[in-house]
C-alpha cells in the first residue's frame, strides 16, 4: 500500500514510531499528484519545492506534532504568504498575499507540509468547480464528472489521495456538497468556531472554514488543528475548544437523531433516499433512536439564502477595483476603469450574484427582498431550535444527487443552486454540519448529512465514527475495492 | 414585479460592471428568473417576526489602544497594479465616467 492512501493518523503513527521521515510521505505525494493531476485538475497550484524543504526542516522537529508531517492541501481562497492566491478569479490573478490566513498559520505551527492550492469555483460561489476562472476539476469516481463545490478541488485531492486532508470553505454547502460527491468526509464548523482571518470573504455571516478528510478522525484531527478563538477575527467565539478526537469513541447508543421528513422528497433521487434511509438503519444497530422531525420551514431556505448571501456579497466584492491588488484594465477615468476591470475580472457566475445582491439592497427593493430573507433566517433559527429540544443531532442526505456531468447544469443557474437544498438552512442557522460516506449508488458516493446544535462538533463527530463501524464504510478510494 | 432591462442597466452600472446590450438582456432573464423563485418567500408570515442578520450575539470588540506592529508600505503596495513613491495610482477622477 502506498503512503499517500494511508490516513494521516496511520501516517502519523509509522513516523513517531521512526519507521518513516516526512520526505517519504512527500516522495509518495508527489508521485500521485504526477500521476493523477493530468486527470483530475484538483489544484491550481502545487508546491513541490516548498513541501521537499519542508520536510527536509521537519527531520529534526518535534515528532509529537499534532500534524507531523502531513500532506495537506488549501483552498485557493485562503492566503498563504510566498504562494499565489486567486480564489478561482481571473480579478485576483495575479496575487501574493503579504500574510498568512490564521488556519494556515497553525497548520504550520501543527507540523503540516502544505502541498498546494486547490481548484474552486470563482469567490466560493458555485456547486461543481466548473466556475473556476482556471479549469474545471473532475471528480475521481468518474471523471466525467463533476466534484461538486464550491470546494472541489479540495475534495477531489483528498479523495484521489493527492494529499491526506485539506481544507475547504462553506458558505451555503461548499464543504458538505463536494464531500458528498468525492466520497470523502467534510465538515462545516458552527459559525465562529474557526478563525476566518486570511479567508477571502464571500458571505460573512455565513462563511466557515472547515476540514476535509477519509475518515472521522483525521477529520476532527485537522479540526483540532484549525479550531480556536483569534482576536483578528472579532466573530470568532472566544472559549476554549473541546478536544474532538477525544470524543470519537464514545458511541451512538442513546442518541436521539431527527430524521428531517422534508429533506427526502421531491428531487431526491432514489439512490440517495435509499443509501441514507438505510444509514438510520446502522444508527439504530448502533443503539441510536430514530425520530422523523417534521421541518416545513427548510424549503425557503433557498430563495432566503440567494437573497442574504448575494448582498452580503456585494459589498464584499466592491473591494475588486483594480486599485489595490489584482488586474487592471485601462481606461481614462476612474469609474471607466473599475466598470472594465470587473467587466473582464470577474466571471458570470460572480457577475449574476453581485448584481443581484446589488438590487436586493437598492432603495425601493431592501424590505421586499433583503430585511424579508432576514426575517425567514429568524424563523428557520427557530425551526431548528424546536428541533434540537427533541433530538440529539440531525439527518439528512448532503446533496439531492450522486456526481452529476460536466456541462450538465452550467447553463441554469437555478438547477445548480439546487444542489445545496440541504445544506443551506444549516449555514443560515451558523450550526455545524458534516457530509460521511453512506455508500455507492450505480458507483458513484452517497452523502449522508449530518447537523448539530450550536458548537454540538463533538456529537456528530461521535455519532459519524459510529456509522463508520456500524456500517463499514471508512476510507472509500476511487478505483479500489470498497466494502 | 417583473424586471425591466433598464432596471438590470441601472444595476450594472450601480455594481460597476460595463455590459453590453445583449449581456444585459441574458442577465435580466436569468435575475428575473432568480427573483420569481425568491418571491416563494411571500408564503411565509412574517409578521412581528424579527430579522436575523448574524447568528451570534455580536457585541464591539475592542483591544487596547496600543501601537502594534503593521504590514509597512512596501507589502501594502506589493500588489499594487499602478504605483507612484508611496501611493496607488489611478486615472483621474474629476469626471463621472462615461454616464450610463
Amino acid at each position: 500500500m502506498e503512503l499517500c492512501t494511508k490516513t494521516a493518523s496511520e501516517l502519523i503513527g509509522m513516523l513517531r514510531a521512526g519507521e518513516i521521515d516526512p520526505i517519504d510521505i512527500v516522495d509518495s505525494t508527489f508521485k500521485r499528484i504526477n500521476d493523477k493531476e493530468p486527470d483530475v485538475k484538483a489544484f491550481i497550484v502545487t508546491l513541490e519545492e516548498g513541501a521537499r524543504a519542508r520536510a527536509e526542516e521537519l527531520k529534526d522537529a518535534d515528532r509529537s506534532l499534532p500534524l507531523y508531517g502531513i500532506p495537506v492541501a488549501v483552498k485557493d481562497n485562503m492566503c498563504m504568504r510566498g504562494a499565489q492566491t486567486t480564489c478561482g478569479s481571473k480579478i485576483l490573478t495575479p496575487y501574493e498575499p503579504p500574510y498568512d490566513a490564521t488556519v494556515v498559520e497553525k497548520l504550520k505551527a501543527a507540523g503540516a507540509v502544505i502541498v498546494g492550492k486547490t481548484n474552486m469555483d470563482e469567490f466560493a460561489m458555485g456547486s461543481s468547480c466548473e466556475w473556476s476562472a482556471h479549469h474545471p476539476t473532475r471528480n475521481p469516481w468518474d471523471l466525467e464528472r463533476a466534484p461538486g463545490g464550491s470546494s472541489g478541488g479540495s475534495a477531489a485531492a483528498v479523495a484521489a489521495c493527492e494529499c491526506s486532508m485539506s481544507l475547504g470553505s462553506d458558505t451555503g454547502g461548499s464543504i458538505r456538497q463536494p464531500a458528498s460527491l468525492c466520497g470523502v468526509v467534510g465538515m462545516k464548523p458552527t459559525y465562529g468556531a474557526v478563525s476566518r482571518y486570511g479567508l477571502v470573504a464571500f458571505a460573512s455571516s455565513l462563511d466557515q472554514i472547515g476540514p476535509f478528510a477519509r475518515d472521522v478522525r483525521d477529520c476532527a484531527m485537522l479540526l483540532d488543528v484549525i479550531c480556536g478563538h483569534d482576536p483578528k477575527d472579532s466573530t470568532s467565539i472566544d472559549r476554549e475548544p473541546p478536544d474532538h478526537v477525544a470524543a470519537l469513541d464514545a458511541g451512538a447508543e442513546g442518541m436521539t437523531i431527527g430524521m428531517i421528513k422534508d429533506l427526502f422528497g421531491e428531487g431526491v433521487e432514489p439512490g440517495v433516499r435509499e443509501r441514507v434511509s438505510d444509514a438510520a438503519g446502522v444508527f439504530e444497530k448502533m443503539g441510536a433512536k430514530i425520530k422523523q422531525i417534521e421541518m416545513p420551514i427548510v424549503k425557503y431556505a433557498l430563495p432566503a439564502y440567494y437573497l442574504i448571501a448575494p448582498a452580503e456579497a456585494s459589498s464584499n466584492l466592491a473591494r475588486y477595483d483594480g486599485v489595490q491588488y489584482g488586474m487592471r484594465e485601462d481606461a481614462d477615468d476612474i469609474v471607466s476603469m473599475y466598470r472594465k476591470t470587473r467587466r473582464a475580472g470577474f466571471g458570470s457566475e460572480v457577475k449574476r450574484r453581485i448584481m443581484l445582491g446589488t438590487y436586493a439592497l437598492s432603495a425601493g427593493y431592501y424590505d421586499a427582498y433583503y430585511l424579508r430573507a432576514l426575517k425567514v433566517r429568524t424563523l428557520i433559527v427557530k425551526e431548528f431550535e424546536k428541533a434540537f429540544s427533541e433530538c440529539d443531532i440531525l439527518m439528512s442526505p448532503t446533496s439531492p444527487s450522486t456526481a452529476f456531468k460536466l456541462n450538465e447544469k452550467i447553463d441554469d443557474p437555478l438547477a445548480m443552486y439546487m444542489m445545496d437544498i440541504c445544506t443551506i438552512p444549516v449555514n443560515l442557522a451558523g450550526l455545524p454540519g458534516m457530509s460521511i460516506p453512506c455508500g455507492l449508488s450505480d458507483g458513484l458516493p452517497v452523502g449522508l448529512q449530518l447537523i448539530g446544535p450550536t458548537l454540538g462538533e463533538q456529537a456528530l463527530l461521535r455519532a459519524a465514527r459510529a456509522f463508520e463501524i456500524g456500517s463499514g464504510i471508512c476510507g472509500m478510494i476511487p478505483g479500489e475495492k470498497t466494502d | 414585479m417583473k424586471l425591466t432591462r433598464e432596471e438590470v442597466r441601472e444595476v450594472a452600472y450601480l455594481s460597476r460592471i460595463e455590459m453590453t446590450d445583449e449581456e444585459l438582456d441574458r442577465m435580466t432573464g436569468q435575475l428575473g428568473a432568480i427573483l420569481d423563485y425568491a418571491d416563494m418567500l411571500n408564503e411565509l408570515d412574517i409578521e412581528g417576526v424579527e430579522p436575523t442578520s448574524h447568528v451570534i450575539p455580536m457585541k464591539n470588540v475592542m483591544r487596547e489602544d496600543v501601537v502594534k506592529e503593521s504590514c509597512g508600505v512596501e507589502k501594502a503596495l506589493m500588489n499594487a497594479p499602478d504605483r507612484f513613491g508611496d501611493f496607488f495610482r489611478v486615472p483621474k477622477v474629476i469626471d463621472e465616467g462615461e454616464g450610463h
